[in-house]
């Protein structure tokens, strides 16, 4: 890229080509567009239901009329896949919102207020860290219900607080740097710059570091419902069906592979993502990649 | 040092109170209180078990007895294992989780530092390429995966060790090699980075021109500070891994900490998920102790501030 050319890129739009140059990241771009787009639309070209049963046809192998076979209810493991897919995607996606949110919120309150009320609030985080919180997760699962919306609420409630060390960090390092002075003496209101300017440049790290969370967060889902603590079948997402899989390994062992590889696979692709996101937007750790 | 031994020590405090706190309050979210589980059981009988474990007290009088049991060290006794204290069944549990935890560390430690420094030695060749990309895929294996796919081959098919129980001497291995090969990626990585940032340092140039051996440059210079990464993510994860992982647990159906916290969480033994969320905070704050001391050791740069 050319220096006439690199000058006139908005910061997104010049990550974007570095992170797209590596053909690594492309790919896991790529599998993962390819994946929510097959999650998303897959259960409903499918010709079977996600739980509908065929109790004369048991386990099979993938056959033409199954792809990737039937599990011991006679349920199709494709359309079962795709669906968990879709749902353990939706809590991954949904918590990490839920986390990106809160730790922002209180990343930004923390940066901006400075002084004693930052260190106060950095002090909760530092002994928030020393919280059982798959502890505290297990136990509001198990008494308080296994419904959805709590599953990635409980989930991303826990996972804010590298987020929020992360912004609190970037709104120290910009909050007295000349553009922010520059806007305020021109009687740029609190909001206006915490908006235009603040959040904007905080965006990369953000990016990145839910880019990062989003593995841990669908992890968390699929331990939880593997326990059988999180998603309740016969609604099915990735931890269930692993969990189910893992029921009858000896017999099956493709019951247990499939959901696996595709889970693994996702899992892959994110973190790949992650790092190429983290060198996209700083261009000095392209060297150590 | 001391103040900052001392000051942390009251943070550790404050948190297991919280914990305490946290437990308690959520454990009181249960609809119909906790001894909903006793089936065919009369009125009367029922009013005498809460009289008999406090429970018909105001909430705030009861969060009072359980600040005072763990404050005396006297800890109540579980609801559901008549007659037993939380502390025996802590101290049934935890040998086990420790048993596979501390193995399990020692796996992850035993492959994931060489495997890390092997790459960071040869930055950029098709070692260090594959050695990465074997610890990027143990990072993505889930351990539910990994771990069901063990007991099949080493314990349904090889029939080397049992696939599941704890019965046999051996039977911490295969739960170990699990949850010890995913973390010996996570510290692959976290090792071949930090080897390779402080093998660019300036000191190690100092060390090479003062004229160490290349192997005294590696391990007597840089890995004491390459290790600091390391080390902090290991205080959370050794104590993460010695009260038991639930996942590892529940494949391998261990009669380990994790397994006695998830049945208390679901048949409502509040006593039980109270002691057990606070030994594992109590856990949780000596490590990142022990982890701040002796990254202070390894680093003169690090100075301990309460």
């Amino acid at each position: 890229m050319s220096s006439g050319t690199k000058q006139s890129l908005s910061p997104m739009r010049a990550a974007w080509q570095r992170l797209m140059r590596q053909r690594m990241n492309a790919c896991a771009l790529g599998f993962l567009a390819a994946l929510v787009l097959l999650c998303g639309i897959g259960p409903k070209l499918s010709p079977y239901d996600q739980s509908q049963q065929d109790l004369e046809l048991k386990a099979t192998n993938p056959s033409m009329a199954h792809w990737l076979g039937t599990d011991p209810l006679g349920r199709d493991m494709l359309t079962r896949i795709l669906h968990g897919g879709r749902v353990s995607l939706e809590v991954g996606l949904l918590a990490t919102a839920v986390a990106a949110i809160i730790g922002v919120f209180y990343g930004m309150t923390s940066g901006l207020a400075g002084g004693r009320t930052d260190a106060a609030m950095m002090r909760i985080v530092d002994i928030l860290y020393a919280f059982p919180f798959i502890n505290f997760v297990i136990l509001l699962m198990a008494i308080v219900g296994r419904e959805f919306w709590l599953i990635f609420v409980a989930i991303g409630a826990v996972e804010w607080l590298t987020m929020a060390r992360v912004v609190r960090g970037q709104v120290l390092a910009l909050k007295n740097l000349e553009f922010i002075i520059a806007a305020r003496a021109c009687g740029a209101g609190f909001w206006h710059i915490v908006w235009r300017h603040l959040l904007p440049n905080v965006m990369g790290p953000i990016i990145i570091y839910a880019s990062l969370t989003v593995p841990g967060v669908m992890l968390l889902e699929a331990a939880l419902s593997f326990l059988g603590l999180g998603i309740q079948p016969p609604d099915a997402s990735w931890g269930v069906l692993i969990q189910e899989g893992a029921k009858s390994v000896e017999s099956y062992p493709w019951l247990l592979l499939y959901p696996g590889i595709f889970f693994s696979a996702t899992l892959l692709a994110l973190n790949l993502l992650g790092d190429g996101l983290r060198d996209a937007f700083d261009p000095k750790s392209m060297s150590q990649q | 040092m001391i103040r900052f031994i001392v000051s942390r020590i009251v943070q550790g405090i404050i948190v297991i109170f919280a914990v305490i706190t946290i437990t308690f309050a959520l454990s009181k979210m249960v609809p119909g209180g906790a001894v909903r589980n006793e089936r065919n059981i009369t009125e009367e009988a029922r009013k005498a078990q809460e009289e008999y474990y406090g429970l018909n007290k105001p909430w705030i009088v009861q969060l009072g007895l359980q600040f005072k049991h763990y404050a005396m060290l006297d800890l109540p006794e579980s609801y559901h294992y008549k007659g037993r204290g939380v502390d025996e069944i802590i101290a049934s549990g935890f040998p086990v989780s420790a048993a596979v935890g501390g193995a399990a560390l020692l796996i992850a430690l035993g492959i994931g530092v060489p495997l890390g420094a092997f790459a960071a030695l040869r930055p950029n060749t098709f070692e260090d390429r594959a050695s990465t990309l074997a610890a990027t895929l143990g990072i993505c294996t889930p351990s539910m995966v990994l771990g069901p796919l063990i007991a099949l081959l080493f314990g349904l098919k090889l029939r080397w060790f049992n696939a599941s129980g704890w019965f046999d001497a051996s039977d911490w291995v295969l739960p170990a090699l699990t949850l010890g090969v995913i973390y010996s990626a996570y510290i692959a990585r976290l090792t071949r980075g930090s080897l390779r940032e402080t093998l660019a340092q300036e000191f190690i140039r100092t060390a090479r021109a003062k004229g160490a051996s290349e192997g005294a440059v590696v391990f007597l210079h840089a890995m004491k500070l390459a290790s600091l990464p390391v080390l902090n993510y290991l205080g959370p994860a050794a104590a993460g891994l010695l009260t038991g992982s639930f996942i590892v647990e529940t494949v391998f159906q261990l009669p380990g900490l994790g397994q006695f916290f998830i049945a208390a969480a679901t048949n409502g033994d509040h006593q039980l998920t109270i002691a057990i969320s606070t030994f594992y905070a109590a856990l949780i704050v000596a490590f990142n102790l022990l982890v701040d001391i002796l990254q202070a050791a390894l680093n003169p740069r690090i100075r301990l501030q309460a």
